[in-house]
């Protein structure tokens, strides 16, 4: 029997690491990711998991080491958030080169400076590139949920890559809600023991990747072509997720009211929520707007923001980042697939929440409004910062 | 929805309130919430928020509460124009203190008095108001029964301390929901 349980998000993603029962776990805390280590240290030390709890010096060395023991076959987890995260950087190639599937929850907050602690997406969408599969989440039950299924994911002999399950810090992880807790044997089920062919075993002597000179690209280009086969794999794993537990989440990125919408906006994370009530307002008033959870960042889902595209006459892309010099990195993701139309809607990238500025419900209706004066003709700044306290011209 | 803001100071137990009410709506009853804290840094003795969202429907939204239905203040010493501020028209301002009057020159908003600390220092030795000013809000506002916000209590606190705060909420709704049918609250 499931169980309904009032905890934070980082108390949700402790409960999903219990439940998928890792074998070592290495971690070093960081706000706002530290109850969420400190929680699973607690059910090592009292025994409800049993696992190695490998209390490191640093985040470099608690990837180090999660990778030292995926590579005799151990299923592991870590945590961290922004500053650490980047620490681990050196770490994250090694890991996705090498195909072991680690799970880590990132707590998504701003990069230093000025220091913060709040949440925005700049830490982990600076790893983009690290051959990291890239989740986000909206609130605390699809974390727990996204933790479980990352292991599936991940651990499929078709994926053997590792998975980065971002939820915002603060916002999610110290925030508390009702989640529904699955039950052990339910979650065993659905997660089998890991086993895999690609580690270091005396009875089996077999390099595990560590160097490859001359057969560097072909690795890479494995790596790259295993990765395109990836979203397929997610959307069967959301299926057998949700018929087993009662919870889809539409795969690689949900369309909230996009059939007839006009215009719509994509947003990561738990801004999602709350553009939802504005799109339901907005709707009332007899607006066509249209809200694109995207869930996944990598792989990205070109399939499905082509196919919105190409109905749509004006995207929106709210970025809770910025790639200074450039645009927000999201706008950047999408316009590159986008461009693979004949003739693509218009386009405005809004760049807001960072360091946790407050989104709220009027910011995001003045984002749909810029949205549907663009799609009637009107002349917008391509970018656009929101609810920012100084002026800018684009 | 309805949205509750908690001031108090580090260590008064002001976010654990929150959490406690979230809860009670949620687990105990049906309802959905969500309970947090004002996001950053901790400190004992510093000024702290916790906020209450409750509704009949699932809450998706994330921004940040503005406009409250009520406001409970567990430290008089907190009140100043920040904590009478973000109040919806017909919002109720909880205080713990024994003279409400200087407070209801300040504002227009009801305000409802108890004196938790005299209760809480009678029933658990030490100044600690949150499950006090929980019972008083529950007495004005009827969030949740008294039983879920006891339910909540014995399932959220330590075994040691959640009877003494079970029967805090209640002598504290009976005083308010007492004076609120006299006219003297």
């Amino acid at each position: 029997m499931s169980k309904k349980i009032f905890v934070s998000g980082d108390e949700a993603v402790a409960e999903a690491v219990r439940l998928a029962k890792p074998h070592v776990i290495s971690a070093y805390p960081i706000t706002p990711q530290t109850v969420a280590v400190e929680r699973i240290s607690d059910f090592v030390e009292d025994g409800t998991l049993k696992a190695e709890y490998l209390h490191v010096e640093s985040e470099h060395s608690a990837m180090s080491a999660a990778m030292g023991a995926a590579a005799v076959g151990a299923r592991t987890f870590t945590a961290t958030s922004s500053q650490g995260l980047l620490y681990m950087s050196e770490v994250l190639p090694y890991v996705s080169g090498a195909r072991f599937p680690i799970v880590m929850m990132n707590a998504n907050r701003t990069l230093a400076t000025p220091w913060a602690l709040l949440s925005d997406h700049r830490d982990s969408l600076s790893q983009l590139d690290s051959g990291w599969i890239q989740v986000y989440c909206e609130d605390a039950q699809e974390t727990l949920d996204m933790i479980l299924q990352a292991y599936r994911i991940s651990e499929d002999p078709r994926v053997m890559a590792p998975m980065m399950v971002n939820l915002d810090g603060f916002v999610l992880t110290h925030t508390y809600e009702m989640v529904e807790l699955p039950a052990q044997a339910e979650v065993d089920a659905f997660l089998p023991a890991y086993t895999t062919i690609n580690r270091m075993d005396l009875d089996d002597p077999k390099t595990v990747c560590y160097a490859a000179m001359n057969d560097y690209m072909e690795f890479h280009m494995k790596q790259e072509l295993d990765m395109r086969k990836v979203p397929s794999v997610i959307e069967e794993v959301d299926r057998l997720y949700g018929d087993k537990f009662g919870r889809y989440y539409d795969g690689m990125v949900e369309q909230y009211l996009c059939d007839d919408a006009e215009v719509v906006l994509v947003t990561l994370g738990s801004v999602t929520g709350t553009a939802r009530v504005v799109v339901d307002a907005m709707r009332k008033e007899g607006h066509k707007v249209g809200l694109v959870k995207l869930r996944y960042m990598r792989p990205f889902p070109r399939e499905e923001i082509l196919d919105i595209a190409s109905r749509v006459r004006a995207i929106g892309v709210l970025d809770k980042d910025i790639s200074v010099g450039y645009e927000g990195i999201v706008f950047t993701n999408v316009n590159s697939t986008v461009a693979d139309l004949e003739t693509s809607p218009g386009r405005i990238n809004f760049i807001g929440g960072l360091g946790g500025r407050n989104i709220s419900k009027e910011n995001t209706r003045g984002m749909f409004n810029e949205l549907l004066e663009l799609a009637r003709g009107e002349k917008k700044e391509k970018i656009q910062f929101v609810n920012a306290r100084c002026e800018y011209h684009g | 929805m309805y949205e509750i803001r908690w001031h108090g100071r580090g260590g008064q137990g002001g976010f654990t309130v929150a959490r406690l009410l979230g809860m009670a709506a949620s687990v105990f009853e049906g309802q959905h919430s969500l309970a947090f804290p004002s996001f950053g840094p901790e400190r004992r003795g510093a000024p702290v928020l916790g906020f209450t969202r409750i509704s009949e429907t699932r809450i998706t939204d994330r921004s940040m509460v503005d406009q409250c239905d009520y406001v409970v203040v567990l430290d008089e010493t907190l009140i100043g124009p920040g904590v009478l501020s973000g109040l919806k028209e017909n919002a109720v301002v909880l205080v713990n203190t024994c003279d409400p009057e200087p407070y209801r020159k300040m504002t227009d908003r009801k305000i409802v008095a108890i004196d938790a600390t005299d209760l809480a220092m009678e029933i658990l030795g030490r100044p600690i108001t949150n499950t006090a000013m929980l019972g008083a809000l529950l007495a004005v506002s009827g969030l949740v029964s008294l039983k879920s916000a006891q339910e909540a209590i014995r399932s959220g606190m330590k075994a040691s301390i959640a009877e003494k705060n079970c029967i805090i909420v209640e002598k504290a709704y009976s005083l308010v929901k007492g004076e609120l049918i006299n006219g003297q609250a």
